[in-house]
């Protein structure tokens, strides 16, 4: 067992393992100390500084987040010393920003906002250093960035260096005229930037968040012309609630469609059908690669990758432009939803495809980018016409007044919104290879996969890598080729762990035949387009959501999901047919590292 | 205590009466325990600023189990006005060299770097001559240490003893949270010691004339002999060695020019001393004694001395955390403001209770200082500040 210490803080005694700081003492026993620069998911900064706290026998203040707890250490937190300098540093914060509050997307869920509220923080105190010539960066398609909001607690460079290995985001200048920049600081659309939005989701205030489209939104649900179909994402509904009145890990689908119907949209559509699509497509494909690997020896890019995580192929296009054989051709499911609604649906439902507008609510910033690929228009129109978040939709509820507590719920609309639990799961991270596994296992030997309640554990959770192998026995005929195989999988979120993985392949030392990655730590479910706050408890809470709802439902295989037969039959033909490799399959591009 | 005697006294740049690897192996040949025992004794101090006691850093550091430890001299002198350090590695290098080289024998590093001002890169190849000389030497004597040149960033907070490591470790030149100290977790995560310049020069003094010889230099309180830069309003500017332990009287009176106004003591991190106050003021004694000795003569607007400083610290700063980044803005922005008559005389005592919490709050040395120059100008020339 790791050695103990004891403190006192505020006069209770504390025992906490050596190495952990002050901070986690106090939150063992309950004590608050506010923090700005802090974040679960991150190093340690302590360059905010308003965590600080009085330490016996030390003349100046001590940040409780970035000192560790020591024997006998004797800590106050709340004294008057302490206090006012918190509110003297909140103070020096406020005079440096642009308090926008009536008009800002994070206020009410804005960390300085909080703070300054709890320190009643007078805004006259100081004169105001704001710099004057700073215009928001509004180039990408999914990140907007607002220096004027920027307190500098560096979290967004800390997320995209630690958790995503991107270093897109860098601390630029010194002194007064410090900041967060890009690389010779290029606009956020010309640079290695993943669109992921980690950092938007790591940032305490108002200064990295989404670009917003639902002004669009609302206005072509107003116009009578147009028909708009919006279809969720997984993760959407065991997080939305968390915006509008739900504890975290609440599953609120029924009350989403009901809310999402009152709205307005024409069409309510689950992005679940399409997953399971995205299955049976990409365990063919990648069935397709072993044969060509095994019976035919051709030189095919084994392993495959997943490739439903626009993030996540930004960033192989961006660091591994030589690798890019290893991505599956098939688009993510958001696109594959996108180019059926204005073509299979569209020839269903009799609606002209040039009236439709089609939506995509989902976990994710990066989405709004993928759906803006000059490549995503194989239906001959703009395939997704926008992404939202979820707390885009959040917000968007809250603006229609609907009372979302209260709301009963309903069904998605057909057709295109019937899944299989195996759609569900792609919200979590492993949840692809699950799915992939359920089917392709069925497909080859014709048996259900191998694991307790179809439930395949070991890919499952939080760990930066996982791995699983499973060997094929008893192959139907036309898999006789796969007969005593074992198969080697793994998963990877987080970009940072996509990058051990990569480097791995490079190095020609890959065991694996198969890998899922999401570029989010956790995957959708701990998406850049999720509800603020994202911790490891708090996607811990989601990803047990998620799994709920694939346990809830009746089909629990893609390749079962009655919709999914009825659109090869109707539509499709064959996995990897012509129709599909027109709709649902794509290529990448090679781009530079910088 | 005064000795009220100003002696100009030549420690530091004495002769090589004995050559300085001479001292080093002479000193190799006695226990470790008591070479730091002999330093401890001293008194002496890091002339790098914090002041910190020098034999019990390498004490600390000796104590400390890994596999790997350093020694980093500081020649990063940023300071505007101060080349003492320049003038040392120019004219007695193997004394500077042999600190280092004495250090790592106690402590039991075997790397070693000279972090050098980067406009000081002129001096790289004599300084290289000069270890290649070292190395032989240590070859001859058995000692497993080599040397190293870094050149620094180019800025001032690089010189922060955290910041340096960083800034040599590849990354943006941020002071670190401390603890860990450097002797605890250093460069590359080892054990390290950092010390100036002239902390090696004296130490390699200590240890050729020994404590009670080096305790005579100086009072009670401030032992041994410093080098100061001497600035501003002298006929005799330039870096002295001066005995520790005078009063602020005596100094002024040795290099004013008859008409001092104020000192600030200790460079910009220090204090400004008006004169009421120069007989009860010993400089070394709560003031720090790293930066150059500014003399400040009656023409002086104390409202652009400080007004020259904060728009230094403002721009200097590394702008990391909250209390020196905007901070250092509002002390400037502030005290224009009050000259201007934006804000009332009184905005003055705001700005001294923000320089207070910035000295408790800040990261580093840095912006834990500015307190000291901008409290002792406003409350000591107060009128020039508004009018
Ligand atoms: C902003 C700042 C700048 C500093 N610059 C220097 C410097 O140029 N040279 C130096 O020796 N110490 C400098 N220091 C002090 C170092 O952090 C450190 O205390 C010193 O190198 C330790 O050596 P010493 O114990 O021999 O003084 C600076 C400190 C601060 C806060
Ligand atoms: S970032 Fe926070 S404090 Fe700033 S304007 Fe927005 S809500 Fe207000
Ligand atoms: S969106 Fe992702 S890749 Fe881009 S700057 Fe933010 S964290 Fe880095
Ligand atoms: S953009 Fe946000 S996360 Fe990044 S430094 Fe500024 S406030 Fe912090
Ligand atoms: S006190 Fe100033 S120089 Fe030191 S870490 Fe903070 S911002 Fe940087
Ligand atoms: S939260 Fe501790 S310094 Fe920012």
């Amino acid at each position: 067992m790791a050695e103990l210490v004891k403190l006192n803080i505020d006069g209770i005694d504390v025992q906490i393992e050596k190495g952990q700081s002050i901070l986690d003492a106090a939150k063992k026993v309950n004590i608050r100390i506010p923090t700005l620069c802090h974040h679960e998911d991150l190093c340690v900064a302590g360059n905010c500084r308003v965590c600080v706290v009085e330490q016996e026998g030390r003349n100046t203040l001590t940040p409780s987040c970035a000192t560790p707890a020591e024997e006998g250490m004797v800590i106050k937190t709340s004294t008057p010393k302490v206090r006012r300098a918190r509110k003297d540093l909140m103070a020096l914060l406020v005079s440096e920003h642009n308090t926008q509050c009536t008009t800002c997307y994070r206020s009410t869920n804005c960390e300085l906002q909080d703070l300054a509220a709890e320190y009643n923080v007078d805004n006259n105190i100081y004169l105001s250093v704001l710099k004057e010539d700073l215009e928001i960066d509004k180039s990408s398609w999914s990140i907007e960035k607002d220096d004027s909001k920027c307190i500098r607690c560096q979290r967004c460079v800390r997320t995209c260096a630690e958790l995503q290995h991107v270093n897109a985001l860098a601390v630029t200048e010194r002194g007064r005229d410090m900041k967060i920049s890009t690389f010779m600081h290029l606009p956020m659309n010309e640079i290695v930037c993943t669109n992921c939005g980690q950092c938007i989701t790591h940032c305490p205030t108002g200064a990295l968040t989404e670009r917003r489209y639902y002004d669009e939104i609302w206005e072509a649900i107003d116009d009578p012309e147009k028909h708009v179909v919006i279809n969720t994402a997984p993760s959407v509904r065991v997080a939305l609630g968390e915006m509008l009145g739900f504890p975290v890990g609440t599953r609120v689908t029924g009350k989403m469609v009901t809310a999402l119907k009152k709205m307005g949209f024409d069409s309510v559509l689950d992005t679940d059908f399409s997953a399971d699509l995205t299955i049976i497509e990409e365990a063919n494909e990648l069935l397709q690669r072993l044969k060509d690997a095994l019976v035919h020896k051709k030189d095919v890019a084994l392993p495959m990758i997943t490739s439903c995580s626009p993030g996540w192929v930004k960033f192989i296009e961006h660091m591994y432009p030589e690798h890019l054989a290893h991505l599956s051709s098939c688009k993510s499911p958001q696109q594959m939803f996108g180019a059926l609604t204005k073509t299979y649906y569209a020839e269903k439902k009799g609606i002209d495809p040039s009236k439709i507008i089609s939506v995509a609510g989902m976990p994710c910033a990066a989405k709004k980018y993928e759906a803006n690929r000059p490549e995503m228009r194989d239906s001959g129109y703009h395939d997704v016409d926008a992404g939202l978040t979820t707390r885009e939709i959040g917000h968007m509820i809250k603006q229609s007044g609907i009372n979302f507590l209260e709301l009963e719920d309903s069904n998605f609309d057909s057709i295109m919104g019937e899944s299989s639990g195996a759609g569900v799961i792609f919200g979590a991270t492993g949840g692809v290879m699950e799915a992939a596994l359920r089917t392709a296992y069925f497909v080859i030997t014709g048996r259900p996969v191998p694991f307790d309640n179809l439930n395949i554990t070991p890919v499952r959770g939080l760990k930066g890598i996982k791995e699983t192998s499973v060997k094929f026995e008893n192959c139907l005929p036309e898999y006789s080729f796969l007969e005593g195989v074992e198969a080697k999988f793994a998963i990877a979120h987080g970009l940072i762990n996509a990058r051990q993985i990569m480097d791995q392949i490079v190095a020609g030392e890959s065991p694996y035949h198969f890998i899922e990655i999401m570029a989010c730590p956790g995957g959708c479910i701990g998406g850049g387009g999720q509800p603020i706050p994202t911790n490891d408890e708090i996607r811990k809470k989601r990803i047990k959501a998620i799994y709920d709802e694939d346990m809830n439902k009746p089909i629990r295989m893609s390749h079962e999901n009655p919709e999914i037969i009825k659109i090869y039959e109707d539509f499709l033909q064959k996995p990897l047919g012509e129709k599909s490799h027109h709709l649902l399959h794509t290529k990448y591009r090679k781009r530079k590292r910088y | 205590m005064s000795n009220n005697k100003l002696r100009k006294v030549d420690v530091i740049f004495s002769p090589y009466s004995v050559a300085p690897y001479e001292i080093l192996k002479n000193t190799m040949r006695r226990p470790k325990d008591e070479v730091v025992q002999e330093l401890i004794d001293s008194g002496l101090r890091g002339r790098g600023g914090a002041g910190f006691p020098t034999g019990l850093k390498w004490k600390f550091a000796k104590q400390q189990q890994s596999d790997q430890k350093y020694v980093i001299c500081n020649a990063d002198e940023g300071e505007p006005g101060t080349f003492k350090d320049r003038k040392l590695l120019v004219e007695v290098p193997r004394k500077v060299i042999s600190g280092m080289a004495i250090c790592a024998w106690v402590i039991g590093a075997t790397k070693g770097y000279i972090y050098l001002r980067r406009e000081y890169r002129y001096l790289i190849q004599d300084i290289e001559k000069e270890l290649d000389l070292y190395h032989k030497h240590a070859a001859e004597i058995g000692l497993d240490f080599k040397i190293e040149i870094f050149l620094g960033a180019g800025a001032y907070v690089c010189g922060e003893e955290t910041a340096l490591i960083e800034s040599m470790e590849g990354k943006r030149g941020e002071p670190r949270n401390k603890p860990p100290y450097p002797i605890q977790s250093g460069y590359l995560g080892k054990p390290t010691v950092v010390n100036n310049v002239e902390t090696f020069a004296s130490a390699t003094m200590v240890c050729r004339i020994g404590a009670n010889e080096y305790k005579k230099f100086g009072t009670d309180d401030q032992h041994g002999s410093k080098l100061f830069s001497i600035s501003g309003d002298s006929p005799k500017e330039g870096v002295h060695e001066l005995e520790l332990g005078m009063s602020l009287e005596d100094f002024a009176n040795e290099f004013g020019d008859g008409d001092t106004k104020a000192v600030q003591v200790g460079g910009v991190a220090g204090f400004c001393i008006p004169r009421k106050k120069f007989k009860t003021t010993i400089i070394g004694e709560g003031n720090t004694t790293g930066g150059s000795t500014m003399i400040f003569n009656s023409t002086r607007s104390m409202y652009n001395v400080l007004h020259n400083y904060l728009d230094f610290f403002s721009e200097e700063s590394c702008g990391q955390c909250t209390p020196c980044r905007i901070g250092t803005q509002q002390l400037l922005k502030g005290i224009e403001a009050v000259k201007s008559g934006k804000k009332p005389p009184e905005y003055l005592d705001q700005l001294v209770k923000l320089s207070e919490t910035m000295r408790l709050t800040s990261k580093c040395g840095l912006g834990q200082s500015v307190t000291n120059s901008f409290s002792s100008i406003v409350k000591n020339f107060r009128e020039e500040m508004i009018y």
